[in-house]
């Protein structure tokens, strides 16, 4: 969507539709893991076409989404190496939590609070990747106590994965005219301004 | 087993109480293994198979007399054949001890297990598998502290030993147990076994076996399978069988208390955000910001006009 010509462009739409597919493949793996991951939850495999179903699906999700993950973590990971303005912004944090963002430090693309989740999921999808090939019993048997230690590393790593997607997309809809960069790739000047200024300036030269 | 013949005491991923008002008043049961009575002849092992109407395909011979070489989804008891030299008496003792599932009165498996009622337990203690709910996937390998559960590559469901589950709800002892010519086997309620066992032991130790004892180990609050050992000390010499088994620490931290706390903490994350939202309010743009960029896209607008009145 173009409403306004003078829109800035944040995402291409390969780059939208590399998310949406990650995005896609986490709600599957949410869904079908946290049916293996507590009894509460385990209706859930109605989704999926009953238990055994799940259990062969789940494993493939995985995969698909690992695949993506790799491409997205090399198109933003120069974006999202961490800086000095970063720290300071990571600093007066709970100014931004307390909903006062107006004088937080100037940030390019990504805030040091994007940038921090970005490194905490690329640590958790390393540990749910590793940790789930060795729960997948259907095509080998590794030695138990690495299955047990597998066991482990993959719920607590699936609970830290949901923990930050939880406020990855909380972020995304506390802070207005976000959501339209997911969905057709731009933002306004005054949000870009507003948020990110740093970047605000190089997409426009603009240094008022 | 199918669906239901004997009363259920616990019962894999369900998190309230099976019905309870029922209840062995004789004692829960037990099958006891008199190692030193076993004469190797595998008759328990093919009573099973007939019981059972399990065939398992014949392996390959590695060298002891072990065959198959280990339990398989259609072999769910196998007898492990120990060669030991007895260092203090100069004997060579063959060791023969009949594997199969040990019917723990705290099942790793069930513990593991995330599809409510593919595992459950008896009110007589019998660990069952109800593979018509079981999903494949090999979390009961997982939590199971003597690697007992066979995943069978036919169907991909569980199997082991039900302890003839559907004979003993009608009264009448395993399959194995009936068959076997020795009396190593036997059957009754736990007390009893035990007893029996006792005497054993005391018969056993006036043969020069001091160490003779009950395998039924506290650590998974014993066994509802028990064994008598001449070398109770050393359980590890018959074939590896553990000397303390009880469920890895793994498996507890994984399937404990950690979980339904993760679960609160998530949904503390997710209804904290909401609350954040409706006390905080949006992060928006600012009424300023906006007002300049809408000055800015006219200027703009303007500018562009002019130019292309300048082409012209």
């Amino acid at each position: 969507m173009n409403r306004n010509p003078r829109d800035l462009q944040r995402y291409n739409a390969s780059e939208r539709a590399n998310h949406w597919i990650v995005g896609i493949c986490f709600i599957l793996l949410v869904l079908s893991g946290l049916a293996f991951f507590h009894p509460a939850f385990f209706p859930l495999v109605h989704l999926f076409g009953g238990g055994p179903w799940t259990r062969i699906l789940h494993p493939y999700v995985g995969l698909v989404m690992m695949f993506f993950f790799i491409m997205m973590f090399f198109r933003f990971w120069r974006l999202n190496m961490i800086e000095k303005r970063d720290v300071e912004w990571l600093k007066n944090v709970n100014k931004m939590v307390d909903g006062n963002d107006h004088d937080m430090p100037e940030q390019g693309k990504y805030n040091g609070g994007q940038k921090v989740l970005f490194w905490g999921l690329v640590a958790g999808m390393l540990a749910i990747t590793a940790s789930g090939v060795f729960m997948w019993r259907a095509w080998w048997t590794p030695p138990i106590t690495v299955v047990r230690i597998a066991s482990v590393v993959h719920a607590a790593a699936g609970v830290w994965m949901i923990g930050l997607i939880i406020m990855h997309v909380y972020a995304a809809i506390w802070t207005r005219g976000t959501i339209r960069a997911m969905l057709y790739g731009t933002v306004t000047r005054a949000w870009a301004k507003q948020h990110h200024r740093g970047w605000y300036r190089k997409m426009t030269g603009d240094n008022s | 087993m199918s669906l239901q013949s004997l009363d259920i005491k616990r019962r894999s991923a369900t998190t309230t109480p099976p019905p309870q008002v029922r209840s062995p008043q004789s004692g829960d049961v037990a099958k006891l293994i008199d190692v030193s009575k076993c004469i190797g002849c595998k008759a328990c092992q093919t009573a099973c198979m007939e019981w059972n109407d399990l065939r398992q395909e014949p392996g390959e011979n590695h060298g002891v007399y072990d065959n198959p070489n280990d339990l398989t989804e259609n072999a769910w008891t196998v007898m492990r054949f120990t060669e030991y030299e007895n260092e203090d008496s100069g004997n060579l003792e063959w060791l023969i001890r009949k594997d199969g599932c040990m019917h723990c009165e705290d099942p790793g498996c069930l513990k593991a297990c995330p599809s409510p009622g593919a595992i459950v337990q008896y009110t007589n203690g019998i660990v069952d598998f109800h593979e018509e709910n079981c999903i494949g996937c090999g979390y009961c390998v997982t939590g199971c502290p003597f690697n007992v559960p066979r995943i069978s590559k036919k169907d991909n469901k569980a199997y082991k030993c039900t302890l003839c589950s559907d004979r003993v709800a009608v009264g009448q002892e395993p399959a194995c147990v009936k068959t076997c010519p020795t009396g190593a086997i036997v059957f009754g309620t736990k007390k009893a076994m035990k007893d029996h066992a006792d005497e054993r032991i005391a018969d056993l130790k006036e043969r020069g076996f001091a160490q003779a004892g009950l395998y039924d180990p506290a650590g998974v609050g014993g066994t509802h399978v028990m064994y008598v050992l001449h070398h109770a000390d050393k359980p590890g010499l018959y074939a590896g069988l553990p000397k303390e088994p009880k469920i890895s620490p793994m498996v507890a931290l994984w399937k404990g208390m950690s979980k339904p706390l993760a679960v609160a903490a998530l949904g503390v994350a997710a209804v904290g955000s909401l609350f954040h939202y409706i006390t905080k309010g949006p992060n928006d743009v600012s009424k300023e910001l906006e007002d300049e960029m809408e000055r800015k896209d006219r200027e703009a607008l303007a500018a562009a006009d002019a130019d292309k009145e300048n082409v012209r």
